[in-house]
């Protein structure tokens, strides 16, 4: 199933030619024998899919596989609908009022908006860190990384709490920073501390996908750094989406690229090409992408 | 630098004195504002100044402890004061929980027009007069009690009509303040809303929900009309809610004025103590809640 999926390319307008695709590696200590859930990460396909805010089309037809232990960049100019693609893979499009979600979205082949699909279950397999760090105010730095635990209610024993608690400040790089104050506020961290605490948030609840809204955007670049590092080390266990602005993180952290463009403003966004990140930026094949990436525009 | 004969500065004010007239301007305004904001506040200091003077000799270890029951001409308060506490508790476990409920309704889930009828009724109920919320609820116990009945409960029922509006108002308000990104952070987890709501919004508005009760106690502590015609006139303490009639400072005090005892003045000074007990319990509770919300108030980014 992951040799098919990382072999699976979206049906984009043109493909990036030649460019090899480069086969996933298996989640290290993944057997399909292992103890309690399979933590193989997952891919993500999407098929036409085409997401309205009322009326409004906002993003057309998007063809795209997202694969495991790959980052993968979605890329385009502000309003193209990268973000609003980007929370339809985790059912969040949907929770703004009137908006509306068309096409076929699969979570290892399983359509996340099927009939009787819990979104909040796909939420918990789907996690998400968003542009601007946003721990929870009442709660400690331990609070703030146990939360998806104690939100969705699991009782689970202090000692293995505090193992989750240290496993996930561990694999965001904040658990050296912040291992004697773990009772302290959430919101006493620096800016890029917090958007690590977010990351270990999201983690500590082992999900298969992992979604990136511009999380460098409010942070200054040693913090950005630090981040970028981090999600390389993620790959490994994780699939990653992540939406930014900045060309050359997305040159720096990304193993696969998606361009999306508007072609007038009022028109919704499309996917304009797809390709492992070298060769869109060297030598893409569509003009648009190559008129973004050579800073042209956008 | 120097300027040369005849240049005129950048920036001087042009001819004519305007400058002059703007300063004049805001001179005399500046006056006028705070003259009016001394004038606003002669009312205040006056009333302060006179329950206070005339309440402190009524002021006694006798006032608080003793009630009326069986003393002619003397006694306290004490079974007023007990009956202000009992009547605004259960008025609080009433309108409280109705209240915030509602509230978290009109402002997570609430839409469209259900929402809009329920903010419409909400901004009428805030205008009832406090006598008809008490024979409102005198003609509901009657119904089923049957007349003349008079009962600790329902003066509570009385006042919930006038409190729970404001609880609602207020809360509403605090709960719009909570960001948005932080219920998002939360069902991104994977967290149902109800739990996001009981978990992430409710903590992080806690010290202004707490803060909006304060205000509706505050706002409703004082009530003498409601009170009046549900809970009644009575000399002993009850502090039981189900049972019989119960005393209240706002109705104590207006009793003493209206029927003093045989020693006019003694009652006449009681009234005026329960006026300034009143009052004083009021600035407690005020106080009470700018601690809390001091001390709970989380730092919102």
């Amino acid at each position: 199933m992951q040799g098919a999926a990382g072999a699976t390319r979206a049906e984009a307008e043109t493909e990036a030619a030649g460019a090899p695709a480069s086969q996933p590696a298996t989640a290290p200590g993944a057997t399909p024998q292992a103890v309690g859930r399979d933590r193989r990460a997952k891919t993500i396909e999407a098929r036409e899919v085409n997401l309205y805010y009322g009326d409004f089309h906002a993003v057309q037809d998007v063809s795209v596989t997202i694969e495991p232990n790959k980052v993968t960049a979605l890329i385009g100019s502000s309003g193209c609908g990268k973000t609003t693609f980007l929370r339809s893979l985790n059912r969040m499009h949907e929770l703004t009022p009137g908006a509306r979600v068309e096409g076929r979205i699969t979570l290892d082949g399983e359509d996340i908006y099927g009939k009787g699909v819990d979104p909040v279950q796909v939420r918990r397999l789907v996690g998400m860190v968003f542009q601007a760090p946003n721990p929870f105010p009442t709660m400690s730095v331990y609070e703030n990384a146990a939360a998806g635990l104690s939100l969705n209610g699991s009782r689970v024993k202090k000692a293995e709490k505090d193992e989750i608690v240290e496993r996930s400040l561990r694999g965001a790089h904040l658990w050296n920073e912040v291992k004697d104050r773990l009772d302290k506020p959430g919101s006493g961290l620096s800016g890029g501390q917090q958007q690590r605490l977010c990351i270990a948030r999201a983690i500590a609840v082992e999900p298969e996908v992992l979604l990136m809204d511009e999380p460098c955007s409010a942070l200054d670049p040693v913090a950005t750094l630090a981040i970028e590092d981090l999600i390389g080390e993620l790959k490994s266990s994780y699939t990653i989406a992540i939406v930014t602005h900045n060309m050359q993180q997305a040159a720096r952290a990304s193993d696969v690229t998606a361009f999306f463009n508007l072609e007038q403003t009022g028109k919704p966004g499309r996917l304009v090409e797809i390709g492992p990140t070298e060769t869109i930026f060297t030598s893409p094949t569509e003009k648009a992408t190559e008129d973004y990436v050579s800073g042209r525009f956008g | 630098m120097e300027a040369h004969a005849g240049t005129q500065s950048l920036f001087a004010a042009p001819a004519g004195g305007s400058l002059w007239r703007r300063k004049l301007t805001n001179r005399v305004m500046t006056g006028l504002i705070v003259l009016a904001f001394v004038i606003a506040l002669i009312p205040l200091f006056s009333l302060l100044y006179q329950v206070v003077k005339r309440g402190l000799p009524g002021i006694s270890w006798e006032f608080f402890t003793t009630s009326s029951r069986g003393v002619i001409g003397g006694g306290g308060a004490a079974h007023a004061i007990v009956g202000t506490l009992v009547i605004t508790a259960v008025t609080a476990a009433i309108s409280v929980p109705i209240g915030i409920l509602a509230a978290i309704y009109l402002n997570e889930y609430g839409g469209g027009r259900l929402r809009r009828a329920l903010t419409f009724f909400v901004d009428v109920m805030t205008g009832i007069p406090s006598i008809v919320a008490g024979l409102f609820a005198y003609a509901l116990f009657a119904l089923f009690l049957g007349p003349g009945i008079r009962l600790g409960l329902m003066g509570a029922v009385a006042l919930s009509v006038l409190m729970i509006p404001i609880v609602i108002r207020s809360s509403e308000e605090v709960l719009k303040i909570v960001p948005n990104h932080l219920r998002e952070a939360s069902y991104a987890l994977g967290t149902p809303k109800w739990r996001t709501i009981v978990k992430v919004v409710l903590p992080t508005a806690f010290a202004g929900l707490l803060t909006g009760v304060m205000i509706s106690v505050a706002r409703i502590v004082g009530e003498t009309a409601p009170l009046l015609v549900t809970t009644g006139i009575v000399d002993s303490i009850n502090a039981n809610p189900f049972e019989g009639r119960m005393q209240n400072l706002a109705v104590y005090a207006y009793s003493e004025y209206r029927t003093p005892g045989v020693m006019k003045q003694a009652s006449y000074d009681r009234a005026w103590a329960a006026a300034l007990t009143l009052i004083a319990i009021v600035m407690i509770l005020n106080l009470v809640a700018r601690l809390v919300y001091r001390r709970y108030r989380t730092e919102i980014r």
